[in-house]
């Protein structure tokens, strides 16, 4: 296929000013992620020069045949890791013809959220940490187990070494370095408790931004995989049994929990995320009562708990926060298939904006 | 995959300052290593400058489930030869959130040793041999060898050439150029005895670096076999019957020893060790009384013998060294699953601080 890649890495900035600009958008189910590209006269760096775009609805389960154009609003851009040059990724949103977000839009609310004048005051921080699990392409078993077996126990794959306890890291690695090359601010990754399994962080990201860069990040992964011929998954509990789940634990601060005598802050803000416990629950990814169980790491689905350097508790509060008395913590209640618009503008509006 | 390359190749450094910092740890075996990546905002040379970190021990067997954050302290810093431009490895050791030392860091006592002035001041020296067998990796037999059947007996292998005596040189020829790309001080490799068993050496290292550039030298050779596709073994004797095991032999000098009337101080040290045979030989390796037998150039773990040129002694002193009437010897007695820390503390211990 050398012939294939000779054209897939031609630089066209040695022939011509054109680039090409891939447009993402969320499809019907909320989590299925699309894409169209399209060339620009020139290059663009601020999505508000970017002309908006449609789609087919109706393919995508979002509109109705007979009116199915829908809208895409540029929102943020990102270098292309795989057309490199001046190509760029796009991050959208989508609307009706006469301008209403439509129902999976979920960016739409949390930016509202995010643009109130006591939000903004508070700066809010995210950290999300999203694991995902590698599925072999055409049995949908993980990669690396054996093909109607299991592997041995959980205990030697977490952060683990060796062809193994390692299984897929080319597509791990290469995802580092492609969201860094696109400029999302990925702070890590590791290997996790169940083999094939694997977490990458996004953050610490202020506000709206925290969502489009996880939904570019998810792209990309998704992008690596195709390459790599494995599928991925984003569900919660792809295995049953003494398997850990899949999570997406999102860390958060805002500016008076990360200045002098934050840590009471911290406190007063979870104690009213449990009181919202289940509201918050049922906005935090479907199949979650699967991972959910009090085991493998979680607290039970029912429960709401905080603690200090506790990963059996919904929420945890790390040692160095404590110690300072300032910092931020960590809410585990999110699947991996969450909507990061969704939780991170419902964390921020439960703890600064609503009353109990 | 070639696409997956050119992700996996991409030279951020003419993208963006940030660097990747690969933290590498020993686990709650005390044999297996972990590692997990962060993004730092620039590069860095000195580890104290390098910020500490945390994992999850309780899924490493390192701490419970409700307190389960170990901190990591950098203390050796090399050039990480996957993921090259700035990006690097990180050897770190491990403590509780109160700043005490776990019980499987071992580092941290060996550090002590090599600090006390008296041990500083002659300067010990380490070169370490190890030994290791490669294994395919479904079925744990070692590369190269029929399945359900035995190669011919031993005696073409060591240092052999061909497709039918030397199994694995790709592994260990990456090796070799990978630690010296990131900054290992390897100074030699060759085939052993059994076939699919391999060698390198690290030194000369002086004091605590000994142990820090074996393990990141093991971490290395664990992420290429990882790429291989094949299962690295520190068994001492992976397999029964007439195959060689697989040891350590920690070389070792002190300035005495290096200096004119050497021979004498090195006949002095390994006095004191024979007088200390039983306690080295509990630290020098689990499973190591299935290799030193007396038989396959091993001393029986019972008796404590030396000689010039004798391979079968627990000691070894190299002809030269007897005629310069200076120079150093080797420790034959460390498995190939020895703690490089314990070993090379515990030989300066007894043969420069302890009396009899």
């Amino acid at each position: 296929m050398s012939l294939l890649s000779d054209l897939i890495n031609l630089d066209l900035s040695d022939t011509t000013e054109k680039i090409i600009a891939e447009y993402i958008w969320i499809g019907g189910s909320g989590l299925d992620l699309r894409s169209k590209a399209r060339t620009l006269p020139g290059p663009v760096t601020d999505p508000a020069q970017l002309p908006r775009w449609n789609y087919d609805g109706s393919s995508t389960g979002q509109a109705p045949g007979e009116d199915s154009e829908v809208i895409i609003y540029p929102q943020a851009i990102f270098k292309d890791p795989f057309r490199r040059g001046n190509n760029i990724l796009v991050m959208c949103d989508a609307y009706t013809p006469a301008g209403e977000p439509i129902p999976t839009n979920k960016r739409f609310d949390a930016a509202k959220v995010f643009s109130h004048h006591d939000v903004v005051a508070e700066e809010p921080w995210y950290g999300i940490e999203q694991e995902y699990t590698l599925l072999q392409k055409d049995v949908k078993w993980p990669l690396g187990w054996p093909v109607g077996g299991y592997p041995g126990p959980q205990g030697p794959y977490y952060c683990g070494v060796g062809a193994d306890k390692a299984l897929g890291r080319d597509i791990v690695d290469s995802h580092y370095k492609a969201c860094l090359y696109a400029g999302i601010n990925i702070s890590g990754i590791n290997g996790e408790v169940m083999p094939g399994q694997w977490e990458f962080q996004v953050g610490p990201a202020v506000g709206i931004s925290a969502g489009d860069e996880l939904w570019v990040a998810r792209y990309i992964l998704e992008r690596i995989t195709e390459i790599a011929g494995v599928v991925l998954s984003f569900d919660p509990k792809p295995i049953q049994g003494d398997w850990n789940g899949a999570g997406a634990h999102t860390n958060y601060s805002t500016n008076s929990m990360r200045n002098d005598g934050g840590f009471e802050v911290i406190k007063k803000a979870i104690e009213k995320l449990g009181l919202r416990h289940k509201e918050h629950i049922a906005a935090y990814g479907e199949g979650n009562e699967r991972r959910l169980t009090g085991r493998h790491e979680t607290a039970d689905i029912n429960t709401f708990c905080w603690g200090v350097a506790n990963r059996g508790a919904s929420i945890r509060v790390g040692r160095d926060t404590e110690k300072a008395g300032k910092g931020y913590f960590e809410d585990r209640r999110p699947a991996s298939n969450m909507d990061p618009y969704v939780v991170t503008s419902m964390i921020a509006e439960t703890t600064i904006l609503w009353k109990p």
